[in-house]
């Protein structure tokens, strides 16, 4: 049972793409470059890459996951992907959610 | 580990570059004696401004994120700014190596005003003396010169680049000082037998003992300094030093010339390395994604005689123009390798006097005429 | 020798920030769950800069 998991905090929060950010599709995923600080990231699953085109249109990370279809077990995963994501700012916190 | 699915990943090639060296004309003020691109006159077969616009279309379409700009001297171009802006308005990034000499203040507060811009000015010494040895008279003070118009304009955060030489390894505490001093980022390089390197190669390469000194340092004070992944020959030395670790010439990156020929890296301009030319049909798009060289070096690469070194791994054979500049075969040990198979290669090659004469030259040379020649040899 | 110790750097773009492969498996306690969750690697960054071949 999910409840048992402890729930990551990013999970719950309104994401989106920089908008300096280009996504380069690729056979692996896609390579996402930020202008702005110049760090190329690869998002290293198309599943990654659904979710991430994905943030700006769902309330919260959770939302995407769900509406892309990820097996909640793989939610933890997604949510540290997510958390590097936005250490390195390819993805922000929405202003309005 | 999952940087080596990574690595293995980009050793098979993408369906375009993440970057790419652009050299945009051979002309040149300088005459460096160790130039890559042996450069100093313009080549009359120089793309055009409509070509080059050619160029950064397609380089747009196959999203390629960056340009790395050079030559010679690339602000030598009359076109120089409106090919940088036609860049930028494209949405490929532009960072640009120059000398300096044309960054006075006013075009410092040109560059300064745009955006998606990086600068990196080149310098091998600390001092005018050191410095001036490889560049020429006056290449320290027109270096420095461009830093401060550079700082003045508030460019913000430019690269300092050095090509690290048997007489600066002593300078890396100060060049980091330097750059701090600027608030700029040093980067520090890999000195290959390229292009006029061919020649001085033998007197400027850092020594063994200096291999490990520039090992040491980045593992100590690397952590802001950028190295464009050139000193990955040295890994064999201890713990991997940060970066990817790889060639990634014809399988991530490569060079465009000023007459539009493409390489697999600016290290080796020769035609064994050479891709094709983006004016040939299909420009610079097919050369990238089917030509045979490209396609040959995104093949698993043979180990050859260092297949049974247990370095092999960190050090994955070391540099392809190294090699091939100095005569040794591509499979096979660097000529800098740490463990001495270089050395003992080079010796073997030195033995034998018509190996020697056999050893490549660069493509072209575009140095300029001397005042007093040497005499040709007949 | 040779052997490659990546560490997650952070946030310096000029090193590779790897998110390590983590195999979690739960405790034995009946009251957790004892399925065993692969942690997938999902991003990873490198340095623009980190491309031998371009200046």
């Amino acid at each position: 049972m999910s409840t048992e998991l402890i729930a990551h905090p990013l999970l719950g929060l309104a994401l989106e793409l920089h908008p300096q950010v280009a996504l380069r599709p690729e056979p692996f995923g896609a390579l996402a470059y930020h202008y702005g600080n110049r760090r190329l990231v690869f998002l290293q699953h198309a599943d990654m890459v659904r979710v991430s085109q994905a943030l700006a249109q769902h309330p919260t990370l959770a939302a995407a996951l769900a509406a892309c279809e990820v097996d909640e077990q793989r939610w933890p995963s997604f949510a540290k992907a997510f958390q590097s994501l936005l250490e390195s700012e390819v993805v922000v916190e929405r202003s309005q959610p | 580990m999952s940087a080596d699915k990574l690595v293995a990943q980009l050793k098979t090639g993408l369906d375009a570059p993440i970057c790419l060296t652009w050299e945009l004309t051979y002309a040149c003020n300088l005459q460096c004696v160790h130039c890559l691109s042996s450069s100093g006159q313009r080549d009359e077969r120089e793309l055009s401004t409509a070509e080059a616009k050619q160029v950064l279309d397609q380089l747009r379409d196959l999203q390629v994120f960056y340009i790395n700009i050079g030559g010679g001297e690339p602000m030598v171009r009359r076109d120089f700014f409106e090919l940088v802006e036609y860049s930028v308005a494209s949405g490929i990034g532009v960072k640009f190596s120059t000398n300096g000499a044309f960054i006075d203040a006013e075009k410092a507060r040109r560059l300064a005003a745009m955006d998606y811009l990086d600068i990196q000015i080149s310098l091998d010494g600390v001092d005018a003396v050191t410095n001036d040895a490889v560049r020429g008279a006056g290449s320290y003070d027109m270096a420095r010169r461009a830093m401060d118009n550079l700082a003045a304009a508030n460019f913000g955060p430019f690269k300092i680049s050095v090509v690290v030489t048997r007489h600066n390894v002593s300078q890396l505490d100060e060049f980091k000082a330097l750059a701090d001093s600027y608030g700029a980022q040093l980067r520090i390089t890999r000195l290959r037998p390229s292009g006029r390197g061919v020649d001085s190669w033998g007197d400027l390469h850092p020594t063994n003992a200096q291999q490990r000194e520039i090992y040491d340092w980045l593992m100590a004070h690397g952590e802001n300094v950028l190295t464009g992944d050139s000193f990955f020959h040295l890994n064999a030395l201890g713990p991997a030093l940060p970066g990817l670790n790889m060639c990634g010439a014809g399988r991530v990156v490569c060079l465009i010339d000023p007459i539009g020929d493409v390489y697999a890296c600016p290290f080796v301009i020769h035609d064994e390395f050479r891709a094709g030319n983006v004016r040939d049909d299909g420009g610079f798009s097919k050369v990238w994604k089917q030509s045979d060289l490209f396609t040959s070096l995104r093949e698993p690469q043979s180990a050859g005689a260092c297949a049974s070194c247990g370095a092999f791994d960190a050090c994955q054979g070391g540099c392809m123009a190294a090699k091939f500049f100095t005569g040794l075969p591509l499979d096979g040990p660097d000529p800098e390798c740490v463990i001495g198979g270089g050395e003992a290669a080079l010796a073997e090659l030195a033995a034998a006097p018509v190996a020697v004469s056999l050893k490549p030259r660069p493509a072209m040379d575009h140095t300029k005429p001397t005042r007093h020649p040497t005499p040709a040899l007949t | 020798m040779g052997d490659r110790t990546l560490s997650n750097r952070g946030a310096r773009p000029d090193s590779l920030a790897v998110m390590e492969n983590e195999v979690v498996v739960t405790a034995t306690d009946p009251a957790e769950i004892t399925a065993e969750i692969t942690e997938e690697l999902l991003v990873e960054e490198i340095s623009i800069d980190g491309m031998c071949g371009v200046y």
